[in-house]
């Protein structure tokens, strides 16, 4: 993958100083949320794959690291305030499966699949795969890091439900290959992080949570919180989107992606709330609000996502960022 | 023969670990091609013998 566009001070120094080792690096602050996430984004992803043009001994380049912490300190403040309300609705409920369902009730008043199951255009259903693209290509891996951190019953469901996603022995149905397969039908391309130029940040935010979660070891908790409220809100609007693939005619493997998430979903919702959250919660009492954070979080990110996407496209606007031509370096 | 592992889940589907085939009851076999299944319990499922989270519309 190639190095994304800069979006503001912080990301042009940081991108600039990732392509050569020799630039000195006196970061700015982020200008804003765009470049704060892209940067964050950026450097989360020499966790992952990479980029060609990056040395890959750089995912552990101390001056990156410390910009990275500072980053996630201000994310990780602004989640915590800007979840503290979702969190609030598990108050009146006793068990984890049942606090998990009371934040997963949450409803922002819009709802992204069922405008695209009923309103949407071929091309903004195009949109929502390319923002979709960034996860979904590295499905399930951020939730991954978690493994060597849980033990006993919760380590066991974590796998159980990882080994579905990560298609359960056979490559061809592995949840990544099946959303390529998807954008490649669709036109679009199905290389890994081709789209990160196009996305705004309020996905990236997305995806950084789950990083954030995911690398610090401080954070299972809410990396598995975060996994069960994401499984738990994707049986339905699963169907949701398939209906729309249908009612768009899109190419057959976006309705097979969706298709496969109806069923698989309906069986991770319980195996994450149960089995890996309430598991981990009983055999660590302290993490409870741990759990519900991540949970919260993912609640929150989404419908911040939905409304971004959802208010764009009835203004007639486009829901990605414009296409720019490559800064030649 | 295999062990089936059946766990109910409350106002729920039946999460099945271990079948190769699921039997419904007009004694049609429905092949299990993912490591666990869950079952649907409360009827009102779009694509039995599997649940779709239908239960979840029904009851809220």
């Amino acid at each position: 993958m190639e190095l994304p566009e800069p979006r503001g001070a912080l990301s042009s120094d940081l991108i600039r100083a990732l392509r050569d080792e020799d630039v000195v690096l006196t970061p700015p602050e982020p200008d804003d949320a765009e470049d704060l996430h892209l940067s964050l984004w950026t450097l989360y992803e020499l966790h992952y794959r990479g980029f060609d043009e990056v040395d890959d001994a750089r995912e552990w380049d101390p001056e990156l690291l410390a910009i990275r912490a500072r980053l996630e300190a201000q994310f990780e403040a602004d989640l915590r305030a800007a979840c503290s309300e979702i969190v609030e609705l598990a108050a009146e409920q006793e068990s984890v499966p049942d606090q998990l369902m009371a934040i997963t009730a949450y409803d922002s008043g819009v709802s992204l699949p069922r405008f695209l199951q009923r309103e949407a255009n071929a091309d903004q259903y195009l949109e929502f795969l390319m923002q979709r693209s960034l996860y979904h290509l590295k499905e399930s891996d951020p939730q991954s890091w978690a493994i060597p951190r849980l033990d006993g019953p919760a380590k066991v469901a974590l796998v159980e439900l990882l080994y579905d996603e990560f298609g359960a022995g056979r490559p061809e149905r592995l949840h990544s290959r099946l959303f390529a397969e998807a954008l490649e039908a669709s036109g679009l391309d199905p290389s890994y992080g081709a789209y990160i130029d196009r996305v705004p940040g309020y996905t990236l935010a997305v995806n950084n949570a789950m990083s954030l979660f995911g690398l610090h070891r401080r954070l299972t908790g809410a990396s598995m919180g975060h996994l069960a409220a994401f499984e738990m809100t994707s049986s339905l609007p699963s169907r949701r989107l398939l209906q729309g693939a249908e009612r768009l005619e899109l190419a057959d493997p976006v309705g097979r992606y969706f298709d496969e998430h109806v069923e698989a979903d309906a069986v991770h919702e319980h195996i994450a709330a149960r089995s890996i959250c309430g598991s981990l919660v009983k055999a660590a009492p302290h993490l409870r609000p741990d759990v519900l954070l991540g949970a919260a979080a993912c609640v929150h990110l989404d419908a911040v996502a939905a409304e971004q996407m959802v208010d764009a496209w009835t203004h007639g606007r486009s829901a990605l960022l414009p296409e720019r031509g490559r800064e030649v370096a | 023969m295999n062990e089936c592992q059946v766990t109910v889940i409350p106002d729920g589907p039946a999460l099945v670990r271990g079948a190769d085939r699921i039997r419904d009851d007009d004694g049609v076999a429905h092949e299990v091609d993912r490591p666990v299944v869950a079952v649907c319990l409360c009827g009102l499922t779009q694509r039995p013998p599997w649940c779709d989270a239908t239960h979840k519309v029904a009851t809220t």
